[in-house]
């Protein structure tokens, strides 16, 4: 096959002649010294726009209720709990790659681990929004934390709702630590670089006196390596618990043991995704080719494949076992998916999760980084459609035909979706102005590591 | 004099220059509590070359996983058993296999606390100001440049013979730290 190119044509982890002095200067400026963009400021108010649309919401729901979205008896739960899941899932992606793939010693993870990062704190914080709007009392949420209060009653430890708001409250704490713990040498080198009194005394205080000595380094690493460690368990069990949610319910089309796998595997697949969505115009904007080059693309790329495979296996299984086993409610379940009235939110998540990402398997899609951009964003749609497939229509016609009824959105639950991402953009985007968008410090030990193998040979 | 000093400076352009450098050093007699070596990156082999001592990280990482997690079970047992016993569809009461998925949570939250809590304690950071942020030449420390200190506490510290002893270990530059 000529297609598949020998192992030394692929295009380098790290653009050569990178030093230390180099990625300081040009990681370090884009945060410090460069000028913000009309594009940047033209992002950040649609974003502050998409945020008062949340605020709104918020305030009316809260003074409303639930009743300003389309829920109803029998689909009660919808956009939110698609929005939380989509949400979720995709801060999952950015933990895997900078924690999976530090333990199995992937250099070229050194320069998308940071941002991943990032994006995994930012998208985690926005998730966490929506399950605690859906309580209906959202003022009453405290409820679900154990604390010895005057009417003596404590959480129901039995309930997978319960494990979803520790699985939820872990991971946004971890991510949160385990992303800033990793940042404090390059805080460090900010602080250091600085211009000005007012950039210096921030990043001073952010870096919290880092200066980089040898046991300091040493309790940084083994620190990171053991977090690396706990953060995979924790992506696996987080994700199997918003499963759970699902599975513990008995409705046809949640009631499934192969939920915790298939969503883990959906919350990879969307989050890879995710990081090229970010990655690929960070990269042009920011001038970062020489350290986000074509072969992290392309590996990305080949991430989110693998990853899509096993969601599109997933697929094939809950189609097959509802036949296999007959069940008439499965049967009719899996019948309404796919010619019922939200037929399209099926065949449109076939269109983006299992059509669109075979065209990945060529190595000359795969090295376009415009190729690759409108599939990880096609995939990104795709997972939304999939998370409302498997809550709506799962809920719209279970056992009794008496009880079926449709699922409308109303206005405000678009708003809330919009909103959810504008507040994510909004603090992507700040975050690209303000803190180190790549890891400085592990892409210097990514060049002497380099170093050091071209020294041997 | 070296009571004013907070120790001497030397600075190296690249890594294996500060690794032969500290090595040097420590033979010298110089006490590994004394001699720190600074570098914008890890570099493997520099903390053996110190003479760094154990560190407590993964312990302290493991005393909270272990306290969140048995913390997290017993309160589960505790509050559904003893405190406030309440048959839910004729579950037991202690449904244990249910309570696990809590526990492990808190286990790995408390486990990065503390391990959080170790990295910066064992480095006795947060610390906003050092004596060496005022030497300009270790801005370079966080970027680029090697740096290699002798404390004046030292016993065999003299600020005369100390630093014709580190100018002769190729240094780019030794300068003078003051005491704060």
């Amino acid at each position: 096959m000529s297609a598949v190119l020998p192992r030394h044509t692929l295009p380098p982890v790290i653009a050569p002649g990178e030093t230390n002095a180099s990625i300081s200067a040009k990681i370090g400026d884009a945060t410090l010294r460069r000028p913000t963009g009309w594009l940047w400021i033209g992002g950040f108010l649609l974003s502050l726009v998409a945020c008062a649309l949340l605020f709104v919401g918020t305030c009316w729901l809260l003074y409303a209720g639930l009743g300003i979205f389309g829920l109803n008896i029998p689909v009660a739960w919808s956009f939110f709990i698609a929005n939380y899941v989509w949400w979720i899932a995709i801060g999952m992606g950015g933990t895997f790659i900078s924690a999976a793939m530090l333990l199995t010693r992937q250099g070229w993870r050194n320069s998308i681990n940071r941002f991943a990062e990032a994006m995994t704190v930012f998208a985690v914080s926005v998730s966490g929004i929506f399950p605690i709007l859906h309580l209906g009392r959202p003022w009453f949420f405290y409820w679900l934390f154990p604390y010895p209060d005057v009417m003596n009653v404590w959480p129901q430890w039995r309930s997978s709702l319960e494990w979803d708001f520790w699985a939820i409250l872990a991971y946004l704490i971890v991510s949160i630590i385990y992303w800033y713990v990793g940042m404090l040498p390059d805080l460090a080198t900010l602080r250091d670089r600085a211009r000005s009194l007012a950039q210096a005394r921030f990043y001073g205080l952010l870096s919290l006196g880092w200066r980089g000595e040898a046991r300091h380094w040493m309790r940084l690493e083994q620190f990171n390596l053991v977090t690396a460690g706990l953060a995979v368990t924790l992506v696996f069990s987080v994700h199997s618990m918003v499963a759970l949610d699902f599975s513990e319910g008995l409705v046809p089309g949640w009631h499934e043991t192969i939920f915790p796998p298939f969503f883990i595997a959906g919350a990879l697949f969307s989050g890879f995704a995710m990081v090229l969505v970010l990655g690929i115009p960070l990269r042009t904007w920011f001038g970062f080719e020489a350290y986000l080059t074509e072969r992290h693309i392309m590996n990305m790329a080949k991430m989110m494949l693998a990853a899509g495979l096993f969601v599109d296996y997933s697929y094939f299984s809950e189609i097959f076992t509802a036949f296999y086993s007959m069940d008439k409610y499965d049967v009719a379940m899996t019948m309404h998916r796919v010619v019922g009235p939200y037929a399209w939110v099926f065949w449109g998540t076939i269109l983006f999760n299992v059509a669109a990402i075979q065209l990945l398997w060529f190595p000359r899609v795969r090295r376009s980084a415009a190729a690759v951009f409108v599939i990880a964003l096609g995939v990104l749609v795709g997972m939304w459609l999939e998370r409302f497939m498997l809550i709506v229509t799962s809920l719209y016609k279970d056992f009794l035909p008496s009880a079926w009824g449709m699922f409308w959105p109303t206005f405000w639950d678009i708003a809330f979706l919009i909103g959810s991402i504008g507040l994510f953009f909004f603090m992507f985007l700040l975050f690209t102005r303000l803190l180190p968008m790549l890891s400085m410090f592990e892409l210097r030990k990514l060049v002497a590591s380099r170093r050091g193998e071209e020294a041997q040979q | 004099m070296s009571a004013h000093l907070h120790g001497l400076l030397a600075e190296f352009a690249d890594e294996r220059r500060l690794l032969d450098a500290v090595r040097r050093t420590r033979e010298a007699g110089y006490f590994a509590s004394c001699v720190e070596a600074y570098s914008p990156y890890p570099v493997a082999g520099l903390d053996k070359a110190l003479g760094a001592r154990h560190h407590w990280v993964p312990f302290w990482m493991l005393v909270g996983a272990i306290g969140g997690g048995a913390f997290t079970y017993w309160l589960e047992w505790w509050s559904a058993t003893v405190n406030y016993p309440i048959n839910v569809g004729g579950r037991p009461l202690f449904s244990w296999p249910a309570f696990i998925p809590p526990a492990v949570e808190m286990t790995i939250l408390w486990a990065v606390l503390f391990g959080a809590a170790a990295v910066l304690f064992g480095a006795r950071l947060p610390r906003v100001h050092h004596p060496l942020f005022e030497s300009r030449e270790f801005e370079r420390a966080t970027s680029d440049r090697f740096f290699l200190l002798v404390r004046g506490e030292d016993p065999s510290f003299d600020p005369v013979v100390t630093q014709t002893f580190l100018k002769n270990l190729s240094p780019v530059l030794v300068v003078e730290v003051a005491e704060e």
